[in-house]
């Protein structure tokens, strides 16, 4: 009975409802197309209020300005010439390259080493995938200081398996011979975890059936690692060396921490010789210079792997 | 022959987990070490190594009787604060970015993710003389905005990722119901992404309350963080190692915790949803 009440009205209300729509629908239209632009608008406007003051360095680093007087003048390339000039930053940018070179390796190999060697079904490993993560999760300066205790002469808890393999006056970061290596070492406790995690990820969501193929047609683990798992892992290796590379290369509160660039200026990388210049010794325009150039490399060096990345991802869809 | 590969395979296998037990020891034992240091009486310091008497003799020095509270809950002001910013600016903006079609999409997308890449002390010059001028430096708000680089580019490129997962579908049914948009984004999508959502929220905390240069030299005495904080304690001139542990034990603790609440969603986090875990 009340069916067919409620039906009657309801079919004659369904033609102009229909017309109503598609002239709403063409209003929608042109908000809908200026909507993403006010969504992104905070985020753009939070954003680029920072890219002010990057452009305002710009404008700094062609004068001589510095935190000591407000009075400056235009000097154009100045400082970038100077910069050129300087044997200091030439160093600061190898110790920079090598840093970043050093780490990177190491973290790359070891991380890809582990992560092959939890990559099973087993209570250690179930367990260590959870617990390995700490020491990314932790501040590198926390890390960095808490392997200032460790290797710290008095209460450092190495001294005495150090003194064991005959390293036993092992100076760390406060010795020039092995204040690279100490950073290295830190660096590499830090981010290693990172590369396990992202690489781990990366052979779990390997396809299973080109294995399965491998495995009846009788390849060694070396050959199905290499001729299988390495180029369908590619495109996570790939997109992990850029994110290392990336931020190893500006590192900056692990080496001020631990040597503050030193001893003398061994590990004086290009982040730690713009903060000297631009802070305790107020030489602003200075180091905008350096920090710029810094800044170039990180975006070539990451623009080019990236580059690779897309490739990479291509062909590993291929295979699977 | 095939007893000398069970031979091998035993071998194999028993190596490999020794390998993965050094490495282990290598992660995990600075951590141990830490707290053990941070337990221990000043006058057990120089005299044991795993038998002491415990105490929390460190933690109230630290916490109780020194500044060190004052920046611990600086650090829970300015992270808490810059993470919350960047939900209620970050999300809308990662959904638009997934669903939309616009122009410059792409490209404003990464010009975002460009930011958490540029180099610190570049953003940290010209802000430094800004904040300087504006009366921005040393305060929270200052802190908080800066902090937008570090948690919003993190943000809305994991959320990205998570609202590229719901199917278009879900939300044309929803608004077909006679919802508006608003409503379709709060009561179908939020609800939807909100694993992802409190993962990445969660990370960016992480992140923020690890942040150290920003606040080493955009902020001083009032609004500086326990992450800076912690480093001067070894620098003193009468260092209580113990205590030195005990600030860096607190200020570890928290994020190890939220590590193990979001441990799913994490290699999505850090990889900036490059890679889905």
């Amino acid at each position: 009975m009340s069916t067919t009440v409620v039906l009657p009205p309801e079919g004659p209300t369904i033609e102009p409802a229909r017309t109503e729509l598609s002239k709403s629908a063409a209003k929608y239209a042109k908000r809908k197309a200026l909507r993403p632009y006010l969504i992104l608008t905070p985020t753009l406007l939070l954003t680029i209020g920072i890219l002010i003051p990057f452009f305002a360095a710009i404008y700094l680093s062609f004068t001589d300005f510095t935190l000591r007087s407000s009075d400056y003048s235009f000097i154009g390339f100045d400082n970038y010439v100077s910069m050129l000039q300087n044997p200091d930053f030439w160093h600061s940018l190898i110790v920079t390259l090598q840093y970043a070179f050093l780490c990177t390796t190491v973290e790359m190999l070891l991380g890809i080493g582990v992560a092959l060697l939890l990559n099973e079904e087993n209570p250690i490993s179930k367990f260590l995938r959870i617990v390995l993560i700490f020491p990314l999760m932790i501040a590198p300066v926390i890390g960095t200081l808490i392997w200032k205790l460790m290797t710290n002469p008095s209460v450092g808890i190495l001294r005495t398996p150090m003194s064991w393999i005959g390293l036993g006056e092992f100076k760390w970061g406060a010795s020039p011979d092995t204040a690279m290596f100490s950073l290295v070492l830190i660096d590499a406790w830090v981010y290693t975890p990172f590369v396990i995690i992202l690489v781990l990820a990366g052979l779990r969501s390997l396809p299973r059936s080109p294995y399965e193929a491998a495995m009846i047609d009788g390849g060694s683990a070396w050959f199905v690692f290499k001729n299988l798992t390495l180029p369908m892992l590619a495109p996570v290796l790939l997109i992990t060396l850029v994110f290392r590379l990336m931020l190893s290369l500006q590192e900056f509160s692990i080496i001020f921490a631990l040597t503050e660039g030193g001893p003398g200026d061994t590990t004086m990388s290009l982040s730690l010789l713009a903060y000297n210049r631009g802070f305790p010794f107020y030489g602003v325009a200075e180091a905008i210079p350096i920090m710029l150039f810094l800044w170039a490399i990180v975006y070539l060096i990451s623009f080019i792997l990236i580059g690779f990345w897309r490739k990479a991802q291509q062909r590993a869809s291929g295979v699977a | 022959m095939n007893e000398s590969v069970s031979f091998f395979g035993l071998v194999g296998r028993v190596s490999k987990t020794v390998l993965l037990l050094v490495y282990a020891l290598f992660a995990l034992f600075p951590l141990l070490w830490m707290i053990i240091m941070s337990l221990k009486p000043d006058s057990q310091m120089f005299t044991t190594t795993f038998i002491f008497s415990p105490t929390m003799e460190n933690y109230g020095a630290v916490f109780l009787r020194s500044d060190y509270s004052h920046f611990f809950f600086n650090n829970l002001i300015v992270s808490v604060s810059a993470v919350l910013l960047s939900l209620v600016v970050g999300v809308p903006a990662a959904y638009a970015l997934a669903r939309f079609q616009f122009k410059l999409k792409e490209d404003i997308a990464f010009t975002i993710l460009s930011f958490r890449f540029a180099p610190e002390i570049l953003v940290i010059l010209p802000l430094f003389l800004i904040y300087q001028k504006t009366g921005l430096y040393d305060t929270y708000f200052g802190l908080i905005w800066v902090y937008q680089l570090i948690t919003l580019p993190l943000l809305i490129w994991i959320l990205r990722g998570y609202f590229e997962d719901i199917s278009p579908d879900i939300e044309a049914a929803a608004q077909l119901d006679g919802y508006s948009w608003w409503q379709v984004f709060l009561k179908v999508l939020l609800p939807l992404v909100k694993p992802g959502l409190v993962a990445a929220g969660l990370l960016c905390f992480i992140f923020a309350w690890n942040a150290f240069t920003f606040p080493l030299l955009l902020s001083d005495a009032r609004a500086q963080t326990s992450t800076v904080v912690a480093l001067r304690f070894l620098a003193s001139d009468t260092v209580h190692y113990g205590q030195v542990a005990a600030a860096a034990t607190i200020s570890a603790l928290p994020e190890v915790i939220l590590a193990l609440l979001i441990q799913k969603h994490l290699v999505r986090g850090l990889s900036f949803g490059a890679v889905k875990g």
